[in-house]
């Protein structure tokens, strides 16, 4: 299998289609190789605009595509060197799975004998060998992705794309998949570029996530960082976890400032010292859910640098593992609290009770 | 014409029926009172023809009406032995070699036309129309109109000219319209798919595109062939000198008063089945063949 040279840099990428509005809108990135990359955003935020373009099948209207330090513009999918496997994998309906797997060997004008063999090999990396005579139609969504990953795979690519893998399949069979894909991608050593709306799948996957919001980059980074330190409101709200509150400061006092809303002031929020706001800035904090703690309001003795603020139970919900409080902390905004089950089912709240949202003051972050 | 389409109905009907049974439901009445209507429906469409059919065995004392005479296949015999029955086989020859002609140009032509018109392009709509515009136009008054046109040109009319430009007129808006259906199923992504995987524009038709709709393109040729084969009205004024089938029966039905013409008929029948069961037996050896590779293990 040829390896490297398969980073990919990104450079003032930019599509239209009609000459006015950019679907992608000036994307500057770079992939380093061997990385599984996951593109994540909400549909129609480009992410699969850019996918067709780093493979070949939409040419960018402005910027480069760099891969292995080779500008790709103009280039069929093959001699760049990437390989696509399609959302809803785009298996052809009239060939077996050994076929289909051959198809890129029999393009190339190898023998049958030939093709079969290398085809052979790679059915046994992916497990298929005993359906090598089957057509696409009878086999299973987890067993289809695997036939697109061979087919994809057999032409020794140096990036693999991945648009949406795991949509077509149910829940469980994902989560199966998604270890499948990431196992892949170690054995063959390449770049993968996967395009996601799950949030879930991006952060289990990733070693670079790239949320991206209607043609931008928002922010791109380890799946940690985008999760537990997302730069604004909107990746903190797309990758769910956080709890944002937004208001005008107030007041600035020692180690917390006090917030207002339109209808309510006086929020006191405990901040870290580096944080820089000044009085009548907006601004939107981030909070973790799993860094909310409730108390009852009768209990008192609050810690030095906590915030607290008063609240109504909205709703509960059971996770299993956690449980997901839902409350009235921000007027017209979600405020949940994720409590460990153990800590919740020691003193369980109702609907109704109110009690006090509390956390230490280094753990709110103030967003861009 | 109405006949074909009758039959390649058939097995549609056949599968509906049968996964009623399957689920185990009770007939409502108005099954059985369909299913009257329709028995009646079959037997006014297939009992005329089938009279003729009968006809067509007497013996050498046989008349043009009921009762029959004696059974034999004597005026089979002399529906290719006497001449003043016409030219039966050399109409014969020219039919099938035209439908031959007819088939493969609309084929190919259908085959164009439906990959071009899955994108937008300038004049499409007025393109669309002016093709169906040729399906409306009565077909004797166009297939005179090509006849006039050849010889103010001074182009001697003939069947594989003339002729073969009128009958596309017919068969090939037909053609398009069965494409259009028939494409509608086939989803591009399996070219963008073939594209990824290094083939070229050719190799994606070749083994891909072909391939996946190869029942549609029988279909297609099914119908090209049939509507040529007994093209009547648009040919009678544009195939010169020498007759096509349809048009020698004609001229038959005009001179011959011997069952020998029911004997012809029975013939064409026969031919026309045998390709209709070709070309249907074609699509289901693909189907079945691709279904049994599927589940044989």
């Amino acid at each position: 299998m040829r390896k490297g040279a398969g980073d990919i840099e990104l450079a003032g990428l930019c599509k239209s289609y009609d000459g006015k509005t950019n679907v992608v809108d000036g994307v500057n990135l770079r992939i380093p190789d061997g990385a599984y990359c996951c593109f994540l955003g909400p549909s129609g935020c480009g992410k699969t605009t850019i996918l067709r373009m780093i493979a070949g099948h939409e040419e960018p209207s402005a910027g480069e595509i760099v891969i292995g330090g080779e500008d790709v513009a103009g280039m069929a999918p093959v001699e760049r060197r990437t390989a696509m496997m399609f959302q809803s994998y785009a298996l052809f309906p009239h060939l077996t799975v050994r076929d289909n797997i051959a198809f890129a060997l029999r393009v190339r004008g190898q023998s049958k004998a030939e093709r079969y063999k290398a085809v052979d090999l790679m059915m046994e990396k992916v497990r298929l060998t005993e359906l090598a005579d089957r057509l696409p139609a009878n086999l299973s969504g987890g067993q289809q992705q695997r036939v697109a990953l061979a087919r994809a795979a057999i032409t020794e690519p140096r990036v693999l794309l991945l648009d949406e893998p795991l949509s077509a399949l149910d829940e469980q069979l994902r989560v199966q998949m998604r270890q499948e894909l990431r196992r892949m991608q170690r054995e063959l050593g390449i770049t993968f570029i996967h395009v996601t709306h799950t949030q879930l799948e991006a952060i289990a996957l990733a070693d670079l996530v790239v949320v991206m919001e209607k043609g931008r980059i928002k922010q791109s980074g380890p799946a940690r960082d985008v999760y537990a330190y997302p730069r604004d409101r909107y990746v903190a709200e797309f990758l769910g976890g956080q709890n944002v509150l937004s208001g005008r400061v107030e007041k600035i006092g020692e180690g917390h400032v006090v917030l207002s809303q339109p209808n309510r002031s006086g929020i006191q929020v405990g901040l870290g010292s580096d944080t820089r706001v000044s009085v009548g800035d907006r601004i939107d904090l981030a909070v973790r859910r799993d860094d909310v703690e409730l108390m009852r309001v009768d209990v008192g003795g609050l810690g030095d640098g906590m915030t607290a603020l008063p609240s109504r139970v909205v709703a509960i919900e059971y996770q299993g593992s956690f449980v997901k409080v839902m409350l009235d902390t921000v007027p017209d905004e979600d405020f949940v609290a994720y409590v460990p089950e153990r800590t919740f089912f020691r003193d369980p709240f109702n609907v109704g009770d109110v009690l006090l949202a509390t956390w230490s003051a280094g753990r709110a972050r103030v967003l861009a | 014409m109405t006949v074909v389409l009758g039959e390649t109905d058939m097995p549609m009907i056949r599968s509906r029926r049968v996964s009623a049974v399957v689920r185990g439901d009770r007939r409502p009445w108005t099954f059985y009172a369909l299913a009257t209507v329709f028995t009646l429906y079959v037997a006014a469409l297939y009992g005329p023809m089938i009279c003729i059919y009968i006809l067509s065995f007497q013996d050498i004392r046989g008349g043009l009406v009921f009762p029959m005479k004696g059974h034999s296949l004597h005026w089979f015999v002399d529906l290719f032995t006497q001449v003043r029955t016409g030219d039966v086989k050399g109409s014969f020859d020219r039919s099938i070699k035209l439908a031959v002609l007819v088939t493969v140009i609309t084929l190919v032509v259908s085959l164009m036309a439906g990959l071009a018109f899955r994108r937008r392009f300038f004049g499409d709509t007025f393109v669309f129309y002016l093709m169906i515009g040729s399906l409306v136009a009565p077909g004797l008054v166009l297939g005179l109109g090509i006849g006039l046109l050849f010889q103010w040109v001074g182009i001697n009319a003939s069947w594989y000219t003339s002729a073969l430009g009128a009958q596309l007129s017919w068969t090939l808006p037909f053609g398009v319209l069965v494409m259009f259906a028939v494409m509608s199923r086939f989803n591009s992504v399996w070219e963008e798919a073939a594209r990824d995987l290094g083939a070229s524009r050719w190799q994606t038709i070749r083994l891909v595109v072909i391939p996946v709709i190869a029942p549609g393109l029988v279909a297609v040729a099914l119908f090209g062939f049939t509507l040529s084969y007994d093209e009547f009205a648009r040919t009678l004024q544009t195939a010169g000198s020498l007759n096509t089938l349809p048009l020698e029966i004609w001229s038959m039905t005009l001179n011959v008063t011997s069952p020998s013409l029911y004997a012809l008929g029975t013939v064409t029948t026969i031919v026309s089945f045998v390709i209709i069961g070709a070309c249907i037996g074609a699509i289901v050896i693909i189907n079945k063949r691709r279904g049994a590779r599927a589940t044989s293990d």
